[in-house]
């Protein structure tokens, strides 16, 4: 089990942080990506694994307007 | 086009802009006949910046207490601000316009790219009011190449925007070069201002590529309602006195280095993150619909399957690409995306091709879905004739889904309607609508041009529809539709449109993704804090003349690795972008602070104009329920397994309830989270119990001006003062 904004997610063996961002269908270009507070480059995301019980945050870089 | 007569003139001394500023505002009054230079005073930039700010202060000055829209002392105050016309960095060619609003009874302000704020700069203005009413059309020039002002009796016949347009840039364009007339700039309004509350204020620029006219709309609030109302066919600025360093800057250098960093960003980043360049604001259409928040049939919902049928790459298509697109010079987002060519099918110029600006996104959303219609041909068309006759496609398709919904409820039929039949989709009765709004001449046309709020008010006293049910649907808030964004799933974003100034648009907070996606706002104090930072720095923007787009729909490379979430997510760089620009063009030493500061004292200002006004208090900060959540028991089924999760959060089991039950346990809930965030908000902001600045705030932000303070201490009472 993952956490994602907050939120359980089920892990899966082999899960990158671009699997986790299309389960979610965050399809929002300007997103900005933690895994336990590390931050992930953008054009790492679907290389850079999740290990279980790891804490994400997506960030949608959108705020205020 | 013949010569046109002076009615009046004046002379004047074009003053230089110096640091941002040329120091003087003009007063015109077309009904008088009279002008007027005013100073800006060291006091009046500290308390007002500029832009919105002056607009505000000079309103202050000329209205009463008892002032509405048509009274003649209302007035429309355009002003650009002291960043407005700088070209070395992107997006700074805004205008705000400031009146006292047909839909609202208050201030509203509307901005609008186009030329027409840098220009009347460079024509030695910081600011015009234009008050007072003529007797017949007339055209108000400010040209700066003949160091006049003039009022000139209008030739036209036919007032819609692009006749007028058109018409006026080649009047005063060099008739040997046809791209002298970028130095012309008209505001212009239409046929429907005359007719509806849902004027809009069109602003010009010349496209020296495509070689026409083309417009940028300050629509929202009825400013265009009141241009025509004053009769005034319009308002031209004139002037070759152009160039890089016109604003007469501090530090051009520091200007040129951020520009040209920002430039790189756009052209090597744009690509892979919104697409601005070659598909504007078109690229949220299907962001918007895959979070739920694509306002569909009266924002019943947020999502449709047919939504790929508006897909920005269909946009993209459709728009000309390989165009430098700004709507100012410097501008390398060039989001002014236009369609060429474009064949009309329908009204008084069926038939011609023509250039239509757009669509944006709040067009393609509230004049599709939220109508029922995936036809991106359809909304062009749409969004043509709206700029044509001058309406704003926001209100007006907000305004159209509501009658929409009451005509599928059978609160209104089609002998109500004078022969329309206007269920959701139905593409050519709604058009039909819109060319007879524009016409003024059938009475349902005319009710519905009142807006949402007077809707409801008129439908039921004439068709005896159910206010109730109405008052549940009608998305506007202090009398002005909601835009686009479907905000029932997000309660800061309740605040974000309904806990505003003027009204539900946009400008002043977009919160749903940080409250409700990345959860980053758990607490009502929170709520609270980004209801405090983002409607004041979005205000800034306002008083500077910038648009807003490079600062967020654009992040540096390093922007989400550099900084934690909360910070990312301000867009760091940028904000001291926007310090850095402001202190090399004024030549002030202002922190990111100060910049919020700046931007307070002018929120809290309007906030005690409109209490002024006999609004601004929380009376006035209502919120309709399909704005807090489902109404109907279909809406609650369309996510039933979302919204049952919600209702278990709140602390109701949703078993054996039926859906509607359900939609009715949920408004209970989340009535009661909007009265809370009301009360948090209000107190983050300084402000009482009852939505009113409190003296105390005023002194802290230096507006204690005592016409200010007369006013509050008028209104507040000890009752509604927090007690610790």
């Amino acid at each position: 089990m993952i956490v994602v904004n907050g939120e359980p997610m089920e892990w899966k063996e082999g899960m990158t942080v671009r699997d986790v961002i299309n389960e979610k269908r965050y399809v929002f270009p300007l997103l900005a990506v933690w895994i336990d507070n590390s931050s992930v480059p953008r054009d790492h995301f679907a290389t850079t694994p999740v290990p279980d019980g790891a804490n994400v945050q997506i960030i949608h870089m959108i705020s205020g307007g | 086009m013949e010569k046109m007569k002076v009615l009046a003139e004046w002379s004047y001394d074009p003053a230089k802009p110096f640091r941002g500023y040329t120091g003087k505002t003009l007063k015109v009054n077309v009904g008088d006949m009279t002008f007027e230079s005013k100073d800006v005073s060291e006091d009046m930039k500290f308390k007002f910046t500029g832009g919105r700010g002056f607009g505000l202060k000079l309103l202050w000055d000329s209205v009463k207490d008892t002032t509405k829209w048509n009274d003649p002392e209302n007035e429309i105050v355009i002003s650009g601000g002291p960043l407005c016309g700088v070209t070395q960095y992107p997006g700074m060619g805004k205008f705000y316009a400031v009146f006292v609003s047909p839909l609202t009874d208050q201030t509203y302000d509307s901005n609008a790219g186009g030329h027409f704020g840098p220009l009347l700069k460079f024509a030695g203005w910081d600011a015009i009011e234009i008050q007072g009413k003529a007797q017949n059309d007339v055209v108000v020039v400010v040209d700066a190449d003949a160091k006049k002002v003039q009022i000139l009796e209008s030739p036209f016949d036919d007032v819609n925007a692009y006749t007028v347009t058109e018409a006026i840039h080649e009047y005063y364009g060099d008739p040997k070069d046809i791209n002298d007339r970028r130095f012309v700039s008209v505001v212009t309004s239409g046929q429907a201002a005359e007719n509806t509350f849902w004027g809009c204020l069109n602003s010009s620029f010349w496209d020296s590529h495509r070689k026409t006219a083309r417009l940028k709309q300050a629509g929202r609030g009825g400013g265009g309602t009141i241009l025509r109302d004053k009769k005034i066919a319009a308002l031209v600025v004139k002037t070759h006195d152009l160039s890089g360093t016109a604003n007469n800057p501090a530090d051009v250098d520091t200007l040129t280095r951020l520009g040209a960093k920002l430039h790189k960003e756009i052209i090597t980043l744009d690509a892979k993150q919104c697409r601005m360049r070659t598909a504007g604001t078109s690229h949220l259409n299907e962001i918007m619909n895959e979070y739920h928040l694509l306002p569909t049939m009266n924002y019943k919902f947020g999502q449709h399957p047919d939504a790929d049928k508006i897909h920005s790459k269909i946009y993209e298509k459709m728009f000309t690409q390989g165009i430098s697109d700004g709507c100012w010079y410097g501008c390398t987002m060039a989001c002014a995306k236009a369609v060429d060519g474009f064949e009309l099918k329908t009204g008084p110029w069926k038939g011609r091709k023509i250039t239509v600006d757009g669509p944006e996104y709040e067009t393609a959303a509230s004049f599709g879905p939220n109508v029922g219609v995936y036809d991106p041909a359809w909304t062009t068309e749409t969004n043509f004739y709206a700029d044509h006759y001058g309406f704003d496609t926001i209100s007006a398709g907000t305004g159209i889904a509501f009658v929409c919904e009451c005509y599928e409820l059978g609160l209104i039929n089609k002998e109500n309607t004078n022969g329309l039949e206007l269920n959701f989709g139905n593409k050519d009765d709604i058009m039909e609508l819109i060319h007879r709004m524009a016409s003024g001449k059938d009475e349902f046309a005319r009710m519905v041009g009142q807006g949402v709020h007077r809707m409801k008010d008129l439908f039921a006293e004439k068709f005896g529809a159910d206010r109730n049910v109405m008052e549940r649907i009608g998305m506007e808030g202090q009398g002005i539709e909601v835009s686009e964004y479907v905000p029932k799933e997000s309660v800061a974003q309740w605040g974000g449109f309904f806990l505003t100034l003027k009204g539900p648009q946009h400008d002043e907070a977009w919160l749903i993704f940080m409250d409700r996606v990345n959860k980053q706002l758990p607490t009502f104090e929170d709520k609270a804090e980004a209801l405090h930072y983002f409607p004041n720095f979005r205000t800034w923007f306002s008083l500077v003349g910038l648009c807003k787009l490079p600062w967020n729909d654009i992040e540096p490379a390093d922007n989400a690795t550099k900084y934690p979430p909360q910070e990312a997510a301000r867009v760091p760089e940028h904000v001291q972008n926007y310090v850095d620009i402001f202190n090399a063009v004024t030549g002030q030493n202002i922190t990111k602070e100060d910049l919020i500061h700046q931007a307070e004292r002018v929120y809290n200002f309007q906030r005690v104009f409109q209490l002024r006004l006999g609004k601004g208090t929380r009376k006035f900060h209502n919120i309709p329920d399909r704005a807090l959540g489902p109404v109907w028991a279909d809406e609650w089924e369309a996510r039933a397994e979302y919204y049952d999760n919600e209702l278990k959060a709140g602390g109701v089991d949703p078993a054996g309830l039926s859906s509607q039950e359900k939609c009715d346990r949920l408004q209970k809930i989340r009535r009661e989270q909007w009265e809370k965030l009301v009360d948090t908000v209000y107190r983050r902001r300084g402000w009482d119990k009852n939505g009113i600045p409190t003296v105390k705030k005023l002194k802290e932000l230096g507006m204690d001006i005592p016409e200010v303070v007369a006013v509050v201490e008028k209104h507040a009472k000890p009752e509604d003062q927090w007690k610790d």
